[in-house]
């Protein structure tokens, strides 16, 4: 089963300029009661986007109209805590395609890459840079180009190279998908069964 | 040049590697519950394919289960809708269930070792972050997401980056009144909670040794909160004696052969560690945290650092912290207020917790502030509270003892600390709203939870010991 390709990607960007957000903000755990992937986009953020009475909270970027692109710029250690991988799918489905930190947690870093989401890991002072730059100009843009794996400010174009690795990558590249490739090593697998001396 | 106890694991389930790319590992258990598994069955379906290895799955439902009468059809629909497609899909594939009710049932992470399900040298995988907690008996257990979860299921192997390795090293005496937890808390405090992004941690010195079986789980459980992918001990006598006899435990010839092996399962003197640690265990003193992630963690004595102290570019996030807490910068931890005290989850719910915190309170009453909730990680966990006259105890001091799952860790079910109030929890994560929207969470061990729900404020166990 594919997922969606990624290439290239020119867009401005949203500004979350806090650290270690952890998967707990990104979707709160009672919204992780359903059974499907779809619906999570709308509860992203839940408890920094709306208040108690589930208005919008005005301060909060998402619900700042200067402010949209399908890149989301944060703070280091965006993705700590929590495994879920609810959090990649509301991201995703809140309309992201990438998100730009100067560190991402390990296993949220696995679980965008799972869903075509991509995390683009900067140095701190290049991320200082996007954030400045949207402060400055909030239509700032920054260009995303994975086979290159560099991503470019417009504004300045200044450019620093993201790394991902390869195997990762040509899954980007070309959609493929890491149960297809796994089927694939049956095979391999159960060689290694039977391969193995203890009861484990 | 020598291995690692990690590398030792992770080489032995290596099926083959991929260039430039992660390695195909082979998954001996596979742990589900009701949160993170139904979207990869669903996958499974969708592809129609069936589950690889269903023997070595085992699923037990926590995240969303009532602390009080479980004999009861659960309320909330769509908790009861994720329990019940937990019983649907394991039964559809032929899987292991322990469901509600059931005497093994409770948080993944209590039961797997209880019932011997978890061993040395193993690679123990789960749709949650605190898989970690598996790595105390030696095996090399991480936390996945739920594509991964599918991987696990279709084909019983997920692909993997090998992490790098972490050795930290702890030597010396605990002090009066602190415990496993503290070790924990402490060592994130001085890490933060992303320092062990990336690595894979090795816990050793003989402060980790002296400690019991539990007291080593609730250490590893914490390595994700300061971003580890896991945590580590190598098995020694006091890990054989704790697995030898449990239910699904190897037996008779297949033990024999595993001890062998398991003997070798430690660190060669020459291996080679990508970053090393030391603390001192007579450093540590009963820790508790004042902010909204793990690694914002203190002595209890200490004060929340003031703002002029924090490096600049941790500044805002530091105040925005403060805020949320509603703590002054500057402020001592004790005597700060108090209204629930929460004892259980993966990181303190197993049977020493509980014992540790009944002890404690013996002879004293809960607070009248406090609203307390005292809850086993597992079924077998309050068979023996109760055995153990636990709960009498507990009833005579003023406090009550629930029923197992994940409970106020998370607050999926109706245990939820209310907006604004103060909780002190055994648990793991202080996050914003963690144990409720708008909830305020300090994180300690069991001895501190008790000082504080006795004395209805911040208290220093100490003081009673
Ligand atoms: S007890 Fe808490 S940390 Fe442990 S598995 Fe349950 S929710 Fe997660």
């Amino acid at each position: 089963m594919a997922i969606q390709k990624f290439t290239t990607l020119r867009s401005t960007c949203v500004p979350l300029p806090v650290e270690n957000v952890d998967t707990d903000q990104i979707i709160p755990a009672r919204f992780l009661k359903a059974t499907s992937k779809e619906g999570f986009g709308d509860n992203l953020f839940r408890d920094w986007r709306y208040d108690k009475q589930n208005k919008p909270i005005a301060e909060f970027v998402l619900n700042n109209s200067n402010y949209s692109g399908s890149v989301l710029v944060a703070g280091k250690n965006f993705g700590s805590g929590s495994s879920r991988e609810h959090a990649a799918w509301a991201i995703a489905g809140f309309g992201f395609k990438v998100v730009i930190s100067s560190f991402f947690a390990d296993i949220f870093k696995n679980n965008a890459l799972n869903n075509g989401l991509l995390p683009v890991q900067v140095s701190a002072e290049f991320l200082q840079k996007i954030f400045d730059s949207i402060e400055k100009d909030n239509k700032a843009e920054v260009e995303v180009n994975l086979e290159e794996q560099k991503i470019t400010l417009i504004s300045t174009g200044e450019t620093e190279s993201f790394d991902i690795n390869n195997y990762k990558k040509t899954c980007l590249l070309n959609g493929y998908d890491d149960i297809d490739f796994l089927l694939s090593n049956k095979e391999k697998i159960e060689q290694f069964e039977a391969n193995r001396k203890l009861a484990l | 040049m020598g291995k690692t106890l990690f590398d030792k694991v992770w080489d032995a389930h290596v099926v083959s590697e991929i260039e430039g790319g992660p390695s195909v590992l082979y998954i001996d258990r596979h742990l589900i519950h009701e949160v993170t598994s139904p979207q990869a069955f669903a996958g499974l379906s969708e592809r129609g394919i069936s589950v690889s290895r269903p023997e070595r799955t085992i699923a037990t439902p926590d995240h969303n289960v009532p602390t009080i009468n479980q004999h009861l059809p659960i309320k909330d629909v769509l908790s009861a809708t994720q329990v019940e497609t937990l019983k649907m899909n394991t039964e559809k594939y032929g899987i292991r269930h322990f469901g509600l009710n059931h005497p093994y049932q409770g948080v993944v992470h209590v039961v797997g070792p209880e019932l011997g399900l978890t061993l040395p040298g193993m690679t123990i995988v789960c749709g949650d972050s605190h898989t970690a907690t598996h790595g105390a008996f030696g095996s090399v257990a991480f936390g996945i997401g739920t594509s991964e979860v599918e991987m696990v299921l279709a084909s019983q192997c997920i692909l993997q980056p090998k992490p790098k390795r972490m050795r930290i090293n702890i030597d010396g005496e605990l002090g009066k009144g602190v415990t496993a937890k503290d070790i924990i808390l402490y060592i994130i405090a001085q890490i933060s909670a992303s320092g062990g992004t990336g690595y894979f941690i090795e816990y050793t010195g003989s402060a980790i040794r002296n400690l019991s079986m539990e007291g080593r789980m609730t250490v590893c459980n914490m390595s994700i909160e300061m971003g580890a992918r896991g945590g580590l001990i190598a098995p020694d006598e006091v890990t054989l004696n704790y697995i030898q006899g449990r239910e699904f435990a190897p037996k008779g010839e297949d033990w024999d052969k595993l001890v062998e092996y398991w003997k070798t399962l430690k660190s060669d003197d020459d291996a080679r560690f990508d970053w090393e640690l030391n603390y001192k265990a007579e450093d540590i003193e009963p820790m508790i945290t004042y902010g909204t992630n793990p690694g914002m963690g203190l002595g209890i004595t200490q004060s929340i650092p003031t703002l002029d102290s924090i490096e600049p570019a941790t500044k805002t996030s530091f105040a925005k912290s403060l805020k949320y807490m509603n703590f002054e910068e500057g402020s001592a931890m004790i005597g700060k207020r108090v209204d629930y005290v929460f004892v259980g989850s993966c990181t303190n719910g197993r049977i020493e917790d509980l014992r540790a915190f009944a002890n404690f309170v013996k002879g004293h009453k809960k607070a009248e502030n406090v609203v307390a909730w005292i809850v086993p990680g597992s079924k077998q966990v309050e068979k023996q509270a109760i055995e153990e006259g636990i709960d009498k105890i507990l009833e005579e001091s003023g406090f009550e003892l629930r029923q197992p799952g994940c409970s106020a860790c998370l607050a999926m079910n109706d245990d939820k600390v209310p907006e604004g109030l103060y909780a002190v929890a055994t648990t793991n994560r202080n996050f914003e709203g963690r144990q409720g929207p708008g909830s305020r969470t300090m994180l300690a061990s069991p001895l501190t939870a008790a000082a504080s729900a006795i004395n209805g404020v911040v208290t220093d166990p100490r003081k009673y010991l």
